[in-house]
């Protein structure tokens, strides 16, 4: 018996069907006019990346209609509008720069992310299974977590300790390592949400001995802080917990523990690292004439000139100047659309996330299971607070951690495993997939 | 739980609505006030190099700064080229993409860039047939002829000539020597631009300024023109009568002030006429009528022309803006009456253009268009109109009046106390067959050991009826080619006279 049993659903296909079919036109479309904007043609890659694109979207979607009849009908087109819009700028952005595998690199995860996306439908028929192995689970996203750390495996990048390499594969194992930590928590908290809900006064305070959870998990958020030095993943880890916790044990005590040791641990972090006070240093003086020359400063200068030169409307796709921000691509791909399609565009593509944050929340209530709950509300919480976060960055309202704009800016990880959330949302909504017999 | 979903929904919306409201302040409310940032420069101008920026015409049409497709491989689209190079430096401008933009490329900017909102329907018509955007043009009062004419009759002297139309204020021709190709700081490589723009700023010279309008230099005798203003509007008439020593005994120092070149005037009359004193340029008669003025009226009559008020015990900064100009303009400068106090000596040597007076070329044409012009002083009016590029006329800038320094009585007096001074005064060399030409000469001092600069101003033509046309100030620096033995009479009076001349009998200029 399906969760979410009762639901009308041929209606269900044909809107998510007339989804998919507008998110691949914008797609397409928007891949096309970037080579108009940038060249003045098409790309001569646009027939083949275009049947690609709409193949691998509507297989993906066959096989989401096969193993997940009743599956949220607004998710994938979501996918493919933000993958499609972002494969479209990073071509805009690597041709112009003059490296055109990249984009053809990102194009291919892309396709990646689909194949996880069905692998994961297929593999997972019933999210309940992930119910059965918590502490399995968590120890394995414990595992990822680290493996940056491991001499011989992890290695650094920019400062930041978040690469592996195993085999001829790299990677960031964090991207997938917050995955099995949210399945973990939310399969961990399903069951002691009942211990944890007692607490002491009004707001609820925690036990003292209720603490041990919250200790915990921020003690491995500023390790993550500590030995990666990832400031963007530690404090994600630690929000992601925090929600996750006060909305299973319904204490708003929780909230504010939590709120109190974010604020302590964003002291330490801005104590101990140089690198956490130059960020920092950054967001406050971006402009500033004596410093805006410096990289850092530079990079969020550039992102304020771009965002604003593109005003309301924007330049158009090809048309302004994004490449003249540094690293374009990954963290600031968000100033590179608001110059090019204008507060308009950007505030379209924000407003695609907080569908994709509503469909998240809504799938979590349908559910009437404390996991399945759980879990939709801790993957959507991840997705949520990451697109914060790094479009907060970027148009300084935060100082900038440099995680990724989730299906959008550059990096394969984080498109895998993007996908995979996507494809647990999915399984989560639907049900689990019983085969017809016979 | 489900209630608890539900609020965490909404502090997840409220969390985006910040975002939100950020996007909207950079991209929409602080959108100007970031894009013009400093730092933002290499955008501004690859946005600006991806506009056909319009040309700057003379009155005449021949453009002077224009801009031509880049060659196909070069980051900018267009590059800007100045055909007449430093002919027309102090005019134009530079555009710089490293330097910026000066003069008329700065002024006129937003019309030439295509920006101003004159141009909306243009952009628009572009936009949807795909065309790249154009700039306006902008067409000048100079004429290509005069400023030629103006040219050739300077020739490599150190010095400025400026030519005005006085009954609109136009100005037709403004030359100076030094001057600079802004093709160098506007084409080319950075590196090549950064070579040039430190040549420029090393030169003694100071190429960058144009002597005809921002350098200030003494006015010497041209200044009598408006101490005779200041007495004929105070009941002076051209006959009163003045002392005639050959040396006034300054009172309060044991300086003396003297003709030019100790000379008597009049042969060392008792007395001598202010319209005799004024053709044969006594230093002495003019102090006098200074001193009997004082300095309430002389500063006055010369802020009324437009010298700006200055104390320059604190500096030569203007205390008050007087005459307006689209481009920057040094006008000439007077010292406040506070700075006179007690200091006849000071006020006896400004009288005669000398002390703290100080002016220029521009300035000194525009007295005497005002002088020409009936006692109305026209304002300089550089841009004439703004053409969109189907060459329609979208914006007109009209001659003003900026004030009336003399009346018209005054006027006539003084224009026929300016005749004699080129018939048989110390303005001789600039008679010209057939025309009437009113003028005056000066000669100042430069500095001890220095030759002096020569000054010559005057309008034509001049005769009973007749309506001037042209008004001239030359200036030439350090004696120019005769050194010790320059007076303005000598060096500066011909150049003035050649440029009249091809203004009235060689049709260079507008009738």
């Amino acid at each position: 018996m399906s969760a979410v049993a009762g639901r009308i659903k041929t209606p269900r296909t044909r809107t998510g069907l007339g989804l998919l079919a507008l998110a691949l036109i914008v797609s397409v479309g928007a891949f096309a006019l970037a080579g108009l904007g940038l060249h003045g043609r098409v790309p001569k890659q646009l027939t083949v990346y275009a049947v690609v694109l709409v193949a691998g979207f509507v297989g993906a979607w066959l096989v989401m209609r096969w193993t997940a009849r009743d599956a949220d009908p607004v998710l994938l087109p979501v996918a493919a509008i933000l993958g499609g819009l972002g494969i479209a700028m990073l071509y805009r952005i690597m041709v112009d720069r003059g490296d055109p595998q990249i984009w053809v690199d990102q194009a291919v995860w892309l396709f990646v992310g689909l194949a996880a996306f069905v692998a994961t439908l297929l593999l997972i028929r019933d999210d309940r299974q992930l119910d059965a192995y918590t502490y399995t689970i968590g120890l394995a996203g414990v595992i990822l977590l680290l493996l940056p750390v491991v001499p011989g495996i992890g290695y650094e990048i920019n400062g930041a300790r978040l690469w592996a390499r195993v085999g001829p594969l790299s990677f960031q194992p964090a991207e997938f390592g917050k995955i099995l930590i949210v399945i973990f928590l939310a399969s961990y908290l399903a069951s002691k949400r009942e211990l944890l809900a007692s607490g002491v006064g009004r707001l609820g305070m925690p036990r003292a001995k209720d603490l041990g959870p919250l200790a915990l998990a921020w003690g491995a958020s500023l390790a993550v802080l500590f030995l990666e030095r990832d400031l963007g993943a530690s404090l994600l880890f630690f929000g992601v917990f925090v929600v996750m916790l006060w909305v299973a044990s319904g204490r708003a005590g929780y909230l504010v523990v939590g709120a109190i040791l974010f604020a302590a641990g964003a002291w330490v972090g801005f104590v101990a690292f140089a690198h956490v006070q130059a960020r920092v240093d950054y967001w406050l003086h971006a402009l500033d004439p004596s410093k805006v020359l410096g990289l850092g400063y530079f990079q969020l200068a550039q992102g304020w000139f771009a965002m604003a030169s593109g005003g309301l409307v924007g330049t158009g796709l090809g048309q302004g100047s994004p490449t003249l921000i540094p690293y374009v691509g990954s963290d600031f791909i968000f100033a590179a659309f608001g110059e090019e399609l204008g507060m308009i565009g950007a505030a379209a593509i924000l407003l695609l996330f907080v569908v994709l944050i509503g469909r998240g929340l809504r799938i979590a209530m349908e559910r009437t299971d404390a996991f399945g709950k759980l879990l939709a509300t801790g993957i959507t919480t991840i997705l949520a607070l990451q697109t914060f976060a790094i479009v907060a960055g970027v148009t300084r309202l935060i100082p900038l951690t440099g995680v990724p704009l989730p299906l959008v800016s550059y990096g394969g990880s984080s498109r895998v495993a993007t996908f995979v959330m996507l494809a647990l949302l999915v399984r989560i909504s639907s049900g689990p997939w019983e085969r017809r017999r016979g | 739980m489900d209630r608890r979903i539900r609020r965490l929904g909404i502090a997840l919306v409220l969390l985006f609505g910040l975002l939100f409201a950020q996007l909207a302040y950079v991209q929409v409310f602080a959108a100007d006030g970031i894009r013009n940032n400093d730092a933002d420069a290499q955008r501004q101008i690859i946005a600006e190099y991806k506009v056909q920026r319009g040309a700057i015409l003379t009155r005449d049409l021949v453009a002077v700064a224009a801009s031509v497709k880049a060659a196909p491989k070069a980051d900018y689209l267009y590059r800007r080229t100045y055909p007449l190079g430093p002919l027309y430096a102090a005019i134009t401008g530079y555009y710089s993409r490293v330097y910026g933009r000066s003069s008329l490329e700065q002024a006129m900017n937003s019309y030439l860039a295509g920006d101003a909102p004159e141009l909306a329907a243009s952009n628009l018509t572009d936009l949807v047939l795909g065309r790249t955007k154009k700039g306006a043009s902008v067409v000048t009062t100079i004429d290509s002829r005069l400023q030629a004419a103006a040219q050739a009759a300077l020739g490599t002297l150190p010095g400025a000539v400026v030519a005005i139309d006085p009954r609109t204020g136009d100005l037709m021709a403004m030359v100076a020597n030094p001057s600079y190709d802004p093709d160098s700081l506007s084409s080319g490589t950075s590196e090549q631009m950064r070579a040039a723009w430190a040549k420029l700023n090393t030169d003694p010279d100071k190429p960058l300024l144009s002597r005809a309008k921002d350098e200030l230099y003494l006015p010497g005798s041209t200044f009598k023109t408006i101490t005779a203003s200041a007495a004929l509007e105070n009941g002076y008439g051209p006959e009163s009568r003045w002392p005639n020593p050959h040396q006034l005994d300054l009172p309060l120092t044991n300086g003396t002030l003297e003709n030019f070149g100790n000379e008597l005037c009049s042969n060392g009359a008792k007395t001598v006429t202010m319209a005799e004193a004024f053709r044969q340029s006594c230093n002495v008669t003019f102090a006098e009528i200074g001193l009997a003025l004082g300095p309430e009226k002389l500063q006055a009559q010369a802020q009324a022309y437009g010298f700006c008020p200055t104390d320059p015990r604190v500096s030569s900064a203007c205390i008050e803006n007087t005459i307006p100009f689209v481009i920057p303009f040094q006008t000439g400068r007077f010292p406040i009456p506070a700075y006179f106090e007690r200091n006849d000596p000071l006020l006896a040597f400004s009288a005669i253009g000398l002390d703290n007076v100080l002016t220029n070329p521009m300035q000194m044409a525009l007295v005497a268009s005002a002088i020409a012009n009936k006692g109305t002083e026209m304002q300089p009016r550089l841009v004439r109109e703004i053409r969109a590029p189907d060459n329609s006329v979208i914006k007109e800038f009209p001659p003003q009046a900026y004030g009336q320094p003399i009346s018209q009585d005054s006027a006539r007096t003084l224009r026929t106390m300016m005749i004699s001074v080129v018939d048989n005064g110390t303005g001789y060399s600039a008679r010209i067959p057939g025309v009437t030409v009113a003028g005056k000469t000066g000669t100042a001092t430069n500095g001890p050991g220095n030759p002096p600069n020569a000054w010559f101003i005057a309008f034509a033509p001049a005769g009973t009826g007749e309506v001037p046309r042209i008004a001239v100030a030359v200036i030439v620096l350090d004696g120019g080619d005769l050194g010790n033995e320059a007076t303005g009479g000598r060096v500066a009076a011909p150049i003035a006279a050649e440029v009249i001349d091809a203004c009235l009998n060689r049709g260079a200029c507008p009738s």
